[in-house]
């Protein structure tokens, strides 16, 4: 805390620097177009403006609750009932932290909650039966990264002297797991493993530690064999080392007790280690995929099927908070103080603020520029396109929790069930009649496939029009 | 103790009865002490009989210790929490002092006042959306446009019933928390009375139930749990977020429900076997219907001991109550107390403790309710 002042100093100042230089490269999605009544309001707007165009739906259901789990990348959802979004589409919200991934995903299945913060994975889990069996749809993507890798102290001194430096004696980025494998194969050796923790089963932290082991030649085991039939519900099976699920907030005190020497979680928790020196984070996924998936805004299948136009509703506030979370570092300022409100995260201000206001901070005293690590709206990050789901899909099968083998026009038809951008593209053409958007926010006339990209740790390339091929490329995974 | 001071408070009542009138009211010091330790308030007894000049010197080494010798205690424990404030600490983690649970305490009260405040604040922009509405409404049908106009009415009417749902705070989440205590209680107490009644009265079905209540009797709420979730999810339909019967809260209650009705069922079960055989025998010479025997002979001889259950049901209900919210993320105490446990600052660990002081109250509070009922009724069968 004492260093905090300084800090948020020279971290408002670097993503001063880093934030705008980033909307430029991507001058496609430029968030800042004359047009914009969003960046163009000044904070003294009433925050409860209606517009004159306002479309006025006919409301299945006006009173709701959603669930979110303590972790700053529930920002969209917390913002648009904060700032009256929800208001202004006629919905009154109750937002509620809920204790566990599981307990959540239970409660929105059962209807306790209308909707809620999910894993990516989630919605695309419970359809393919792994986990809790149930139809879950999205309309919106919450973020794109946002997670970190953190090891222990002991680890980082024994990786630290392979990690490759640059000329100012600091680590290059990525860190990949090069340097760890000689421990993992050390202990393994030994007959006690590295035990790791991930969020859940399904989560992008999951397949993004796994990838990110797997890219180094260290296999993180597997959830089936296909020679043996075996099911194992850990994910242990033939790896070199051993994740569990923690849950996101005790992350940094399961690696403080020792239980786990890794963890591979979302913010805040990465930059809380760093903080309370129990941990170095050494990667986020920024690294390990550019731009990757993370969370999106869930409901149950019946749920969408009762009330479609409350649906759209949501959808048009979450638009709104998103573009509001991206239009300026003022706004992701406020957001971080909102989010540190008890009720919300929690966590203190000056740890949600080192990863939403465009920076993170590595081993004590490394704090980089990263103007991506929290994207909620730009390159549209919001939108939910199919070649995301599919990703998802292809590390099921990787990794044996999807066990069959299945044809590419499966995993279409499952990404098409799923994934809703039919329901987002209303959404977002009702806030452009409205003037509350512009065209260009969006990727009208996509096909829902993002274009092919190799921006991974490992160089691998990705097209969500071939899941079966980029499986197969795999050297470590199922095929 | 109360049959003691019951006899000792006798010659008194006595001499209050031959007063002429009554009009002239006398303080009696045995009367009031033994009043306000039949109600729990023991404290004050000394106190009540030092005002009436009962043996002063007495009453003040009594008054003495029974301040000074709790408030040692509760210095002593201050003590120690302060030095385990100073060396229990982790990087991650440490025990918050005295005085920063205290300003913890200054931040929730800081903290729900501004949410009174949001909550206000919503009502008036709700008032301005609506008068907004009626304005746009007006201008669609002078535009001729019916068809928005309905639309527009139809959500103005909407938007004027809808209530503020805020955060739940601290305060609030007390009042759920008693809630939903009270609703398993009352479930639990109406299922133990009668299959105690029935297990006390019967010896084939005390033999057929005894096995399967020793069984269930030690089950952990975090064990029953799951199972009642599935019982509240089929058979509960979930109310609107706005309203305070959530589905959660009846699964806790169910929680409450499942842990805290042994004791009664226990107690009633055996205070029912004891009835004293004369007493059953009265009522088979004055041919009694068995309802009448039951509300006139059986419920009467019982109930100290029935009372006596309820009052460690309720004890063991408050107890699981807090692990039965965390699990069912019902919005009372316990659902606070993970919360906080989440958010992983020293003040959230502050504020936990702030809610073991209330949950320990709260506690202390119901129990002493349900003795002074069950002084109550002891009194009374003894009068009767």
């Amino acid at each position: 805390m004492k260093v905090s002042s300084s800090l948020t100093l020279g971290l408002s100042l670097l993503a001063a620097i880093a934030l705008p230089s980033c909307s430029k490269t991507e001058s496609s999605v430029s968030t800042s177009t004359p047009a914009d009544p969003i960046s163009a309001s000044t904070p003294d707007a009433p925050p409860n403006a209606v517009s004159d165009e306002l479309t006025f739906l006919d409301l299945e259901k006006d009173t709701l609750k959603f669930g979110f789990i303590k972790l700053t990348d529930c920002a969209p959802i917390v913002i648009a009932k904060e700032k009256g979004y929800f208001d202004d589409e006629g919905l009154s919200v109750a937002v509620e932290a809920q204790a566990n991934w599981k307990e959540l995903l239970n409660r929105v299945i059962n209807g306790d909650l209308d909707g809620a913060h999910m894993l990516a994975g989630q919605p695309i889990g419970a359809t393919v039966g792994f986990g809790s069996q149930a139809d879950i749809v999205t309309a919106y993507s919450l973020d794109y990264n946002g997670n970190g890798i953190t090891v222990s102290n002991e680890i980082w001194e024994k990786m630290k002297p392979a990690v490759p430096k640059g000329a100012d004696g600091r680590p290059i980025h990525p860190i990949k797991a090069d340097a760890l494998k000689p421990i993992v194969d050390e202990a393994k050796a030994s007959g006690n493993k590295l035990k790791m923790g991930m969020v859940f089963p399904v989560s992008t932290h999951n397949y993004e530690i796994r990838y990110w082991l797997a890219a180094s030649g260290i296999n993180p085991g597997f959830y089936f064999d296909p020679t043996t039939k075996q099911v194992d519900v850990p994910g242990f099976l033939n790896g070199d080392v051993e994740l569990s699920v923690t849950p996101p907030p005790q992350m940094p005190a399961v690696l403080e007790a020792g239980t786990i020497c890794a963890y591979c979680v979302g913010e805040p928790w990465n930059q809380q280690a760093v903080f309370k020196k129990i941990g170095v984070p050494v990667t986020t996924n920024y690294d390990i995929w550019k731009n990757n998936p993370e969370k999106v805004f869930g409901v149950s299948k019946e749920w969408a099927d009762k009330h479609p136009n409350t649906w759209i509703a949501i959808t048009k506030a979450l638009i709104r908070a998103g573009k509001w979370l991206d239009a300026s570092l003022e706004n992701r300022k406020e957001a971080a103080k909102i989010l540190s409100q008890p009720n919300y995260v929690g966590a203190p201000y000056e740890v949600i603020a080192n990863s939403m206001t465009g920076t993170f901070e590595f081993e004590a005293g490394d704090k980089r520029p990263m103007p991506d690590f929290n994207v909620f709206f730009r390159h549209n990050a919001s939108y939910p396109f199919y070649s995301d789901c599919i990703w998802f899909l292809t590390q099921m099968v990787r990794w044996g929790q999807i066990a069959e083998q299945k044809d590419d026009a499966w995993f279409h038809e499952t990404a098409k069930k799923i994934y809703r951008p039919d329901v987002y593209e209303k959404a977002a053409k009702m806030l452009i009649a409205e003037g509350l958007a512009a065209e260009s926010d969006f990727p009208f006339g996509s096909d829902g496939y993002r274009a092919p990209t190799s921006d991974f740790i490992d160089g691998k390339a990705y097209d969500g029009r071939e899941p079966n091929a980029y499986i197969k490329s795999f050297e470590i995974g199922l095929k | 103790m109360a049959m003691n001071t019951a006899t000792t408070a006798n010659p008194a009542t006595s001499l209050e009865g031959e007063k002429p009138s009554g009009k002239k009211w006398r303080y009696n010091p045995h009367k009031v002490a033994h009043t306000l330790e039949k109600l729990g308030l023991g404290y004050f007894s000394p106190i009540a009989r030092l005002i009436g000049r009962d043996e002063p010197a007495k009453q003040v080494r009594a008054i003495a210790q029974n301040t000074f010798l709790p408030l040692l205690a509760f210095a002593v424990l201050l003590l120690g929490w302060q030095v385990c404030a100073n060396t229990v600490a982790t990087d991650s983690q440490k025990i918050p002092s005295p005085a920063e649970t205290w300003s913890a305490w200054q931040d929730m009260l800081a903290f729900s006042a501004a949410e009174r405040a949001k909550e206000a604040a919503y009502y008036q922009s709700q008032g301005e959306r609506v008068a907004r509405f009626e304005a746009m409404a007006l201008q669609a049908h002078e535009a001729g446009n019916t068809q928005r106009a309905q639309a527009i009415e139809k959500r103005m009417a909407s938007e004027s019933t809808k209530v503020y749902q805020g955060t739940t705070t601290f305060f609030d989440q007390i009042g759920i928390s008693i809630l939903t205590v009270l609703v398993g209680f009352i479930l639990a107490t109406l299922v133990a009375i009668p299959l105690g009644i029935l297990c006390g009265l019967s010896p084939a079905v005390n033999t057929a139930l005894n096995p399967l209540i020793q069984l269930l009797k030690p089950v952990s709420p975090l064990a029953w749990f799951p199972i009642v979730f599935v019982f509240t999810t089929w058979g509960i339909d979930q109310a609107p977020a706005s309203s305070i019967w959530q589905r959660a809260l009846f699964t806790s209650a169910g929680v409450v429900t499942l842990c805290s009705l042994w004791p009664t069922l226990a107690n009633t079960a055996v205070g029912v076997a004891a009835i004293d055989k004369d007493h059953l025998n009265v009522a088979k010479a004055l041919k009694l219907g068995w309802f009448k025997r039951l509300w006139k002979i059986v419920l009467p001889s019982s109930l100290p001991l029935i009372f006596t259950g309820l009052r460690v049901s309720i004890g063991v209900g408050w107890m699981v109550l807090v692990a039965a919210d965390m699990m069912s993320q019902n919005q009372g105490l316990g659902k606070f107390v993970w919360d906080m446990y989440q958010n992983g600052d020293t003040a959230s660990t502050a504020q936990i403790i702030i809610a073991v002081f209330f949950i320990g109250g709260i506690g202390f509070l119901l129990d002493r309710i349900m003795l002074v009922c069950q002084r109550l009724v002891t009194f009374e069968e003894q009068t009767v």
